[in-house]
């Protein structure tokens, strides 16, 4: 969009409905509501207050009494870290921004009134909305998975939380001797490094209380999806006799009373724990709303201001985008996401064309045992030739090995971004 | 088309003291700052004790720090990676608007 189409679509907006100008100049301020409290729409919520000066009413409706961070949580698995290290509430958001909580769901939204009905039967009606949905699991794709029980027995904890702490149970119960097998969806799926993160982990716990047990990672892909000679290269120096890799095992079915995960090949793989990582799309608030328009799964936005394709007024971010090229579904670049759109949420709001040009970065930490860490960054910019984010050449890059210095960073790092969306 | 736009968004901005403040600019460099928070705290206010607070250092000492991780002569973990990212103007509008925060 240039100056001059902005300008239109701004002017005919305001002819069309009056109540385009009237909910920027009248006596109410203009609402946000962002769905989702987790890095991007925390992140999100907070800016658009600090950036419009206090002059945005900002709602939140998250169904979570608490945040609990994704990232470090492979750590709980591995036993140096606790849930509640990764715990945090939503009391400053209130307190130090003013934002509005609700603690329930969207059961649905009207793009064409601007409302939005909850779970518990409420209405609102925004100015623009902020979707930051995260991930949904696909479990049509897994059948066993959706007998009733099944997913009790068989955890994902790719949300932390509940499921994380019952995976560590379910690893501290495992008698020595044992296999514990991973399954890893095609990407994209949240988070390309976390799968291999894990396997780490509970190698390292392994290493030190089961030294006879196994992880068994059966990976859809034909790779290491992030950081594969780093990965393979700890794999070999550190974890050589638990680890061992199964690429293009794609798993299609759960036998979830043998404990047993089936490729597409037939194969069968058994384990004392499984822990199966389902494939997944955006949430499904996005498409019951028709936003999910690639491949039926992922949220198409234009990056300059991350306002859906499918939608006027309704910005989504975080990993339920379909993501511009190497873009990965981290909780950094939700944080990133949600200040561009931010940004222009309150550019819009305000009768101001957004920034054009924005730059955003990624960095992703992972831990290989209780202190040594490795990275993946980069830099993402608009190309107005492409129309979309792209990386900057020559940035970015790895760890050129495991390290206790990024350790501390990795920790820093979880500090800030923390304080960031919701302090 | 674009002058009955041009004065109908005028107008809406004449007619209300919210949107006087709604509609002043965001600060500048407040964006390009803010691809740096997720590491380095919002407004460079930095959380613990492992990196040392961006906000209310001396703009020179800050740009010549960033441009040293751009052209590889300082040596870092991941600096180095993600100041190449960034034009020498940009590192410049992160120094200015960095200084210019209070601790």
């Amino acid at each position: 969009m240039d100056r001059r189409q902005f300008l239109q679509a701004a002017g005919a907006s305001a002819l069309l409905a009056s109540t385009g100008c009237a909910s920027i100049t009248g006596q109410a301020k203009p609402h946000v509501v962002v769905i989702g409290g987790g890095y991007g729409g925390a992140t999100a919520a907070k800016y658009v207050r600090l950036w419009s000066e206090n002059s945005i009413d900002v709602t939140i409706i998250e169904p979570n009494a608490n945040f609990i961070s994704c990232p470090l949580s492979n750590l709980v698995l591995g036993g140096s870290k606790q849930i509640g290290d990764l715990t945090l509430g939503y009391d400053n958001l209130t307190r130090n921004h003013g934002i509005k909580l609700l603690h329930d769901s969207v059961s649905h939204i009207d793009p064409e009134k601007r409302t939005l009905t909850l779970l518990s039967g409420a209405s609102l009606s925004y100015d623009r909305l902020i979707l930051s949905p995260g991930v949904e699991f696909v479990w049509d794709e897994l059948p066993g998975m959706k007998v009733a029980g099944a997913q009790d027995k068989i955890l994902h904890a790719w949300k932390a939380g509940t499921q994380t702490v019952a995976l560590r149970l379910q690893l501290e119960g495992m008698a020595d001797g044992g296999v514990y097998a991973m399954t890893i969806p095609p990407q994209p799926y949240r988070c390309p490094p976390g799968p291999y993160e894990r396997a780490c982990q509970i190698a390292h716990y392994f290493s030190q209380h089961k030294q006879k047990s196994k992880v068994l990672v059966l990976d859809a892909n034909e790779d290491i999806v992030s950081k594969p000679a780093l990965f393979k290269r700890v794999w070999k120096e550190r974890y050589a006799n638990i680890i061992e890799y199964r690429p293009s095992f794609r798993t299609v079915d759960i036998d979830v009373g043998a404990r047993t995960a089936i490729s597409e090949l037939g194969d069968k793989v058994k384990a004392d724990v499984l822990n199966v990582i389902p494939p997944q799309r955006a949430g499904a608030i996005a498409a019951e709303t028709g936003l999910a328009n690639v491949n039926k799964r992922w949220c198409e936005v234009g990056f300059q201001t991350f306002e859906s394709t499918q939608a006027k007024n309704i910005h989504v971010l975080g990993d339920a985008i379909q993501g511009s090229p190497l873009m990965p579904k981290s909780a950094h670049m939700a944080n990133q996401h949600a200040k561009v759109c931010a940004a222009a949420v309150v550019d819009l709001l305000s009768g101001r064309m957004p920034e054009q040009s924005p730059i955003i970065n990624n960095t992703c930490y992972s831990f290989i045992n209780d202190k040594d860490v490795i990275h993946v960054a980069s830099v993402h910019t608009w190309s107005e030739e492409k129309k979309t984010l792209l990386v900057v050449p020559g940035s970015g890059g790895l760890s050129s090995a495991p390290n206790a210095l990024e350790g501390v960073y990795a920790n820093s790092w979880a500090a800030n971004i923390w304080s960031d969306a919701l302090s | 088309m674009k002058l009955t736009a041009t004065i109908l968004l005028t107008l809406c901005a004449a007619t209300s003291s919210v949107t006087a403040s709604a509609a002043d600019v965001i600060k500048s460099g407040a964006r390009i700052a803010a691809s740096c928070s997720g590491c380095h705290g919002t407004n460079g206010a930095t959380q613990g004790s492992a990196l040392p607070a961006l906000a209310g250092q001396p703009k020179d000492a800050l740009l010549a720090k960033l441009k040293a991780y751009k052209s590889g002569a300082a040596q870092s973990t991941i600096m180095t990676q993600i100041a190449k990212g960034y034009t020498e103007e940009q590192l410049e509008i992160l120094a200015t608007y960095f200084s210019s925060q209070k601790k």
